[in-house]
C-alpha cells in the first residue's frame, strides 16, 4: 500500500514486448488496497500476463462488480477502457460489452461476495452462454470492504477474525464453472505468480467463457489461525494438479520434461498450451472425472488448483447466435436501416 | 322475439366474441375484423385474455366503425356467446335491442335469455359432431364455422374470408380447403336456417384508404431496427415478450448478412431483467445501440442499474409495455400506471426521459428516435407503451421512413479527434448544455481511455469523494436534462373551435379516444382545448398550455393521477387547478367515460352544453 504516485520517468532499457510496450504501459493506478493484499499479487499477475501476450493495452477491456476485488481493475491496464459496475452485476454488463464488439478482450474481475452471493445468478448464466471472456473471482471468504462478514465461499467451520464460527456450507465456484459448462476452468493462488501467470495467458487466448478462481488471503480480515483462506493455510493445503510452463504456438519449445510426463493441448488459435502434470491421475480434459477428482480432493481437506478442465474446441456466444464477423458497433447505417423501400414492403403485407 | 325494436345499424356497431383460451377462437376472430377491413370498412379489435394458456375466459371485442374511431366504444350489440362459464355476464353486456349468437346444440331455459336481446341460435357442436370425427378438428372448425355463419348475418363477403384464409394457409392445400368449406358450411346453414340478415350489418366502402393493421409490439421492434438497434436484451414478461419475438422476426427478415447468413444483430434471453439491463448498458457502454423490453415488475427489478446508467450516463433504451399494476396486478390488462415509477426510477437524486407513443405508428418513430434520444443524452430513456397499444392491432396510417435521415450518435469522440490531441473529459461540459463526449473502448492506444464507474467522479472521469465535485456533476446533470427538451418530441396541441376557459391534457393510448371525446363535446357546442403530452421532461408549451386556461383535466389510466403529480412536481403548478380524470380498472379508457366524466365536471363549473352529453 502506497499512496505515493508512481514516477512517469522509467529506466530507458525496460524491456519492450513484440509490440513496443514496456511492462509500465500495462499498469494502472497506484493499489488503494491494504499492504500484502493478495489481489495485488492478482493485479501484478494480469499485467504481467497482458505484457508477455504481446496485447495491445487498449484492445482489452476490463469489467467488475463491486468489492475489494472489483476495485482492482484501476490498478491495471490504465489504457484499457473499465467499468466498475453494480455490484454482482459484471457478467451481464460483460455480456452487453461483448455482443457489441467482439474484437476486444474482455477481462472481468470479481470477488466471491460478488459472484458467489449477490451475483451467482449471474456468475451461472454467462458462463453458461459461453461468453468468450476470462473470468476472475479474486477469492478471500470474506466481505472485506464491510470489514470482514463470511462470504459464501468460506468453508464451513473456518473461524472469522472475530471467532465467529461460520456454519454454511460453502459455494466452490469451480464445481459450479464445471457444472455449467465453463470451457476453461483453473484454480491458482495469489501467492503463487508462476502457476497464475501461465493460467491468466492461456485463459485469454481461450475462445469461450474461461474461469480462473484465484484464492487471495485478506490480510486485514481473513490471514489467521482457523482461515481456511489465510496466506498459511493455503501454502499447507495447496495440491497443484499441473503446471503451465508454456503457451502460444510462435515461440520456440525450450523446457525439457520426462515422456509422459507433459501433455499438450491445441487451442483454436493454433497455441499451444504444455501442461506439466504433477498428478498422473488427473486429465484435464475429461470434465466428469475432474469434477469427481475435486469432491475427492476437497473431502480430504486439500485445495486442488492448476488448470483442471479444458475443452480445447470451444465455441462462443457469437458464433450461438450467429453474428456476422465485424463487431456490431462496427456497422454501417446501411447495414442497419433497411430504408423507405423496404418500409412500403412492409406496409403492403399489413393492409 | 324482442321487445324491443332491433338496433339497426350499418359500420357502426361493436360484436364480442366471448371464447374458452386455447381453443383457436383468437384466429378465427381475427379473420372475421380483417375481412371487415378488407370490405374497406375500419375496425378495432381488443383481444381481451387471461393469464393463462387453456381454459380461461377469453374474449375478442370488434368495434365496426366507418368513422375510424379507434378506441374501445364500450357496450356490444352482437355478443358471440361461445363460453358457458361465462354466459350470464355476456348476456348482461349486450345493449338493449342487441343480438345473441349462440350455440343452440343444447336446449337452453328460457331464463338464460333476455326479453330485450334478439337470440340467434345455431347447433354448432351438432354440426361439428356430424362433419368431423377428430376431436381438434371439431373444435378448430367450429370457430371457422361460425365466421361463416356471421358472414351471412352481417353481410360480410364470403370472398374476403376466403382470401384471407388463401393468404394465411398459402402453400399448405391441406389446411386451406378443409377452412373455406367449414366457412362456407357455415354460411350455408345460416343462409337456409336463420333469420338473414340482421339489422346490423357491414356494407363495403373505402374508408380504411392505405391504412395498415399492426400491433405496436411489433411496429416498435421494427422502429428499434430502423433506428439501428443492435443488441436486444429480455426476459419474458407479458406484455412485452411478443416486442421482442418480433424484434428477431425484423431482424431475420432485413438483418441477415446476405452473403453469408449471418446475423447483423444479437439478442439475448437473460436470467432476469437485472440481466437484460445489465446487457443493454455494457452493449451501449460500448458503443452498439442496445435496448429491453419489460413491464412494470421488471422495470422495479431494473432500478439500481437504471441508477448506474443515469450517474455514469450510458445510454439506454427501455420500452415498458405497462400493464395492470401494482405487483402481478392484472397482467393482461392496460394501464398507465409506471410513470412515477420510470420518470424517477433508482434511488438518490434521478430523473428520466419518458416518450409517450400514441398508437403503433408513433410506437414505430419514437422506437427509432429513443435510440437518438439515449445516444444524443447519454442516459436511458423510456418509451412509455401500454398493453393496449402494445398487444393490439391497430388500424395506423403506413409507416413512413426518410431515407435522408441519419443516425444521430451524439458526441463521440473519435480516433482522428483524440490523434490531433483534442481535449479528452468525460464529464466535461464542453459545450455548456451539459452533455459531455464519450469515446468507445477500443478507439486509441495512448489516449481516451477512461474508468466507468457509479461513484463519485471529476470532470475527467477521475474517483473522487469530494463534495464540490459531487454538486459540480449533480448541477450537470440538471443542465442535461434541460438540454433534453429540445430533442423530445413536441407536445400536439388543439384549440377548440371557440375560446376555452378549460383544457385536457392526455397522452399515450388515450389518445384515439380523446379524439373521438373531442369530436362528441364539437357537436354538443362544448369548448374544450387539448394537449397531448408526447415526452418527460415537459416542453415548455405545457406550462404555457396549463397558464393559458383556468382549468385542466388531466386525463389518465391509473388511479394516482400520476400524470398530474408530474405535471405538478415538475411546472410547480397549483394543485387545485388541476382536475384528474382517471379510469384503471385495466380496460381501455372509452370516450363514453371521458365524456361523462367531463360533462359532470364541467357542470360543477355550471358549464352548459348546447345539446345534452350523451351517456
Amino acid at each position: 500500500m502506497t499512496y505515493l504516485a508512481k514516477p512517469r520517468l522509467h529506466h530507458p532499457d525496460l524491456p519492450k514486448n513484440k509490440l513496443g510496450y514496456t511492462h509500465r504501459d500495462y499498469e494502472g493506478a497506484v493499489s488503494t488496497l491494504c499492504a500484502g493484499c493478495g489481489h495485488d499479487s492478482i493485479s501484478a499477475a494480469i499485467t504481467q500476463a497482458f505484457f508477455e501476450l504481446d496485447v495491445p493495452p487498449h484492445r482489452v477491456a476490463k469489467l467488475s462488480g463491486i468489492g475489494c476485488s472489483s476495485k482492482t481493475p484501476t490498478y491495471f491496464l490504465g489504457n484499457s477502457h473499465g467499468f466498475n459496475s453494480v455490484h454482482g452485476r459484471m457478467p451481464s454488463v460483460l455480456t452487453g460489452a461483448n455482443l457489441a464488439n467482439r474484437d476486444l478482450i474482455y477481462l472481468g474481475v470479481s470477488g466471491d461476495g460478488d459472484s458467489a452471493s449477490i451475483g451467482l445468478g449471474q456468475f451461472a448464466h454467462a458462463l453458461r452462454r459461453a461468453v468468450n471472456m476470462v473470468y476472475i473471482v479474486e477469492n478471500n471468504g470474506v466481505y472485506g470492504l464491510t470489514k470482514g462478514q463470511f462470504s459464501a465461499t468460506a468453508d464451513k467451520g473456518s473461524k472469522s477474525k472475530r471467532g465467529a464460527i461460520n456454519n454454511d456450507q460453502p459455494i466452490d465456484l469451480v464445481m459450479l464453472a464445471l457444472q455449467l459448462g465453463a470451457s476453461f476452468v483453473a484454480r491458482s493462488f495469489s501467492g503463487d505468480k508462476t502457476q497464475l501467470v501461465p493460467l491468466v495467458k492461456a485463459a485469454v487466448l481461450h475462445r469461450g467463457a474461461a474461469f480462473i478462481d484465484v484464492i487471495s488471503p485478506c490480510v486485514a480480515f481473513n490471514n489467521h489461525a482457523g482461515s481456511t483462506k489465510s496466506y498459511d493455510f493455503i501454502r499447507e493445503h495447496n495440491e497443484a494438479v499441473n503446471r503451465l510452463d508454456f503457451m502460444p504456438a510462435r515461440s520456440e519449445i525450450i523446457t525439457d520434461y520426462a515422456p509422459g510426463s507433459v501433455q499438450e493441448v491445441v487451442q483454436h488459435d493454433g497455441s499451444v498450451l504444455r501442461l506439466r502434470k504433477l498428478h498422473d491421475d488427473y486429465d484435464p480434459s475429461d470434465r466428469i472425472e475432474a469434477m469427481d477428482y475435486l469432491l475427492q480432493r476437497h473431502a480430504a481437506g486439500e485445495v486442488v488448483t492448476g488448470l483442471l478442465y479444458l475443452q480445447p474446441d470451444a465455441t462462443d456466444l457469437h458464433a450461438a447466435l450467429n453474428t456476422v464477423d465485424a463487431p456490431l458497433n462496427a456497422l454501417r447505417e446501411s447495414d442497419l436501416v433497411p430504408g423507405s423501400a423496404a418500409l412500403e414492403k412492409f406496409n403492403a403485407s399489413l393492409r | 322475439m324482442s321487445r324491443v325494436a332491433p338496433i339497426r345499424a350499418v359500420n357502426d356497431f361493436v360484436v364480442k366474441f366471448a371464447n374458452v383460451n386455447g381453443s383457436g377462437s383468437a384466429s378465427a376472430n381475427l379473420l372475421f375484423a380483417k375481412a371487415i377491413l378488407r370490405m374497406g370498412v375500419p375496425v378495432a379489435p381488443r383481444n381481451i385474455f387471461p393469464s393463462n394458456i387453456q381454459g380461461l375466459p377469453t374474449w375478442f371485442e370488434v368495434r365496426i366503425n366507418e368513422a375510424g374511431w379507434r378506441g374501445r366504444r364500450g357496450g356490444v350489440d352482437l355478443m358471440v356467446a361461445m363460453n358457458p362459464q361465462t354466459w350470464d355476464q355476456d348476456l348482461k353486456e349486450i345493449e338493449s335491442g342487441g343480438y345473441l349468437f349462440y350455440d343452440s346444440t343444447k336446449p337452453l331455459p328460457a331464463s338464460k335469455f333476455r326479453d330485450d336481446v334478439n337470440a340467434v341460435g345455431m347447433p354448432l357442436t351438432e354440426i361439428c359432431n356430424r362433419e368431423y370425427t377428430d376431436a381438434r378438428q371439431r373444435q378448430l372448425f367450429k370457430n371457422i364455422i361460425y365466421v361463416g355463419a356471421l358472414s351471412a348475418l352481417l353481410e360480410i363477403e364470403p370472398e374476403a374470408i376466403a382470401e384471407l384464409i388463401g393468404e394465411q394457409y398459402k402453400g399448405k392445400e391441406a389446411l386451406l380447403k378443409p377452412n373455406v368449406q367449414a366457412m362456407h358450411m357455415g354460411r350455408a346453414y345460416a343462409e337456409n336456417n336463420l333469420d338473414w340478415p340482421l339489422d346490423i350489418r357491414v356494407r363495403r366502402t373505402n374508408a380504411v384508404r392505405d391504412r395498415i393493421f399492426i400491433e405496436g409490439n411489433s411496429a416498435a421492434a421494427l422502429g428499434c431496427v430502423y433506428g439501428g438497434a443492435t443488441v436486444a436484451a429480455w426476459y419474458p414478461i407479458t406484455p412485452s415478450s411478443s416486442m421482442a419475438e418480433a424484434f428477431a422476426r425484423h431482424c431475420k427478415r432485413f438483418r441477415t448478412e446476405p452473403a453469408t447468413g449471418k446475423a447483423r444483430w444479437a439478442s439475448v434471453q437473460a436470467e432476469d431483467e437485472l440481466s437484460s439491463i445489465g446487457i443493454v448498458i455494457g452493449a451501449a457502454w460500448n458503443g452498439a445501440r442496445a435496448f429491453t423490453c419489460t413491464s412494470g415488475p421488471g422495470v422495479s427489478l431494473m432500478q439500481e442499474f437504471i441508477g448506474l446508467a443515469y450517474f455514469a450516463e450510458i445510454p439506454a433504451v427501455i420500452f415498458d409495455v405497462q400493464r395492470g399494476s401494482p405487483s402481478t396486478g392484472m397482467p393482461t390488462r392496460t394501464q398507465q400506471a409506471d410513470l412515477l415509477s420510470c420518470a424517477y426510477a433508482s434511488h438518490g437524486d434521478t430523473k428520466h426521459v419518458l416518450i409517450f407513443p400514441e398508437d403503433p405508428k408513433e410506437a414505430f418513430e419514437f422506437a427509432a428516435l429513443s435510440f437518438d434520444l439515449a445516444d444524443r443524452l447519454q442516459t436511458p430513456v423510456f418509451v412509455m407503451m401500454d398493453l393496449d397499444i402494445g398487444m393490439q392491432d391497430w388500424l395506423c396510417d403506413p409507416l413512413s421512413w426518410n431515407d435522408k435521415r441519419r443516425l444521430d450518435r451524439g458526441k463521440v469522440m473519435t480516433y482522428e479527434q483524440l490523434e490531433a490531441g483534442k481535449e479528452f473529459g468525460r464529464y466535461l461540459d464542453v459545450e455548456g448544455d451539459g452533455i459531455p463526449y464519450r469515446t468507445y473502448p477500443g478507439t486509441h492506444p495512448k489516449r481516451g481511455s477512461y474508468f466507468t464507474r457509479g461513484t463519485t467522479k471529476d470532470r475527467y472521469a477521475r474517483y473522487s469523494e469530494d463534495g464540490a465535485t459531487y454538486v459540480d456533476n449533480m448541477q450537470r446533470l440538471l443542465r442535461k436534462f434541460e438540454s433534453a427538451k429540445q430533442y423530445l418530441p413536441e407536445p400536439v396541441r388543439r384549440n377548440a373551435a371557440g375560446a376555452s376557459r378549460f383544457g385536457a391534457i392526455y397522452f399515450g393510448s388515450t389518445s384515439p379516444v380523446m379524439d373521438e371525446t373531442l369530436a362528441a363535446l364539437h357537436a354538443q357546442g362544448v369548448h374544450l382545448d387539448t394537449l397531448r403530452v408526447r415526452a418527460f421532461p415537459f416542453h415548455d408549451s405545457v406550462m404555457d398550455f396549463i397558464s393559458e386556461h383556468e382549468q385542466m383535466f388531466v386525463v389518465e389510466q391509473n388511479r394516482d393521477a400520476q400524470m398530474r403529480s408530474l405535471l405538478i412536481n415538475e411546472l410547480v403548478v397549483e394543485p387545485a387547478k388541476l382536475i384528474p380524470i382517471l379510469h384503471y380498472d385495466g380496460t381501455p379508457i372509452t370516450a363514453r367515460f371521458i365524456l361523462r366524466e367531463i360533462g359532470e365536471k364541467l357542470a360543477m363549473f355550471n358549464v352548459t352544453p348546447l345539446r345534452k352529453v350523451a351517456p
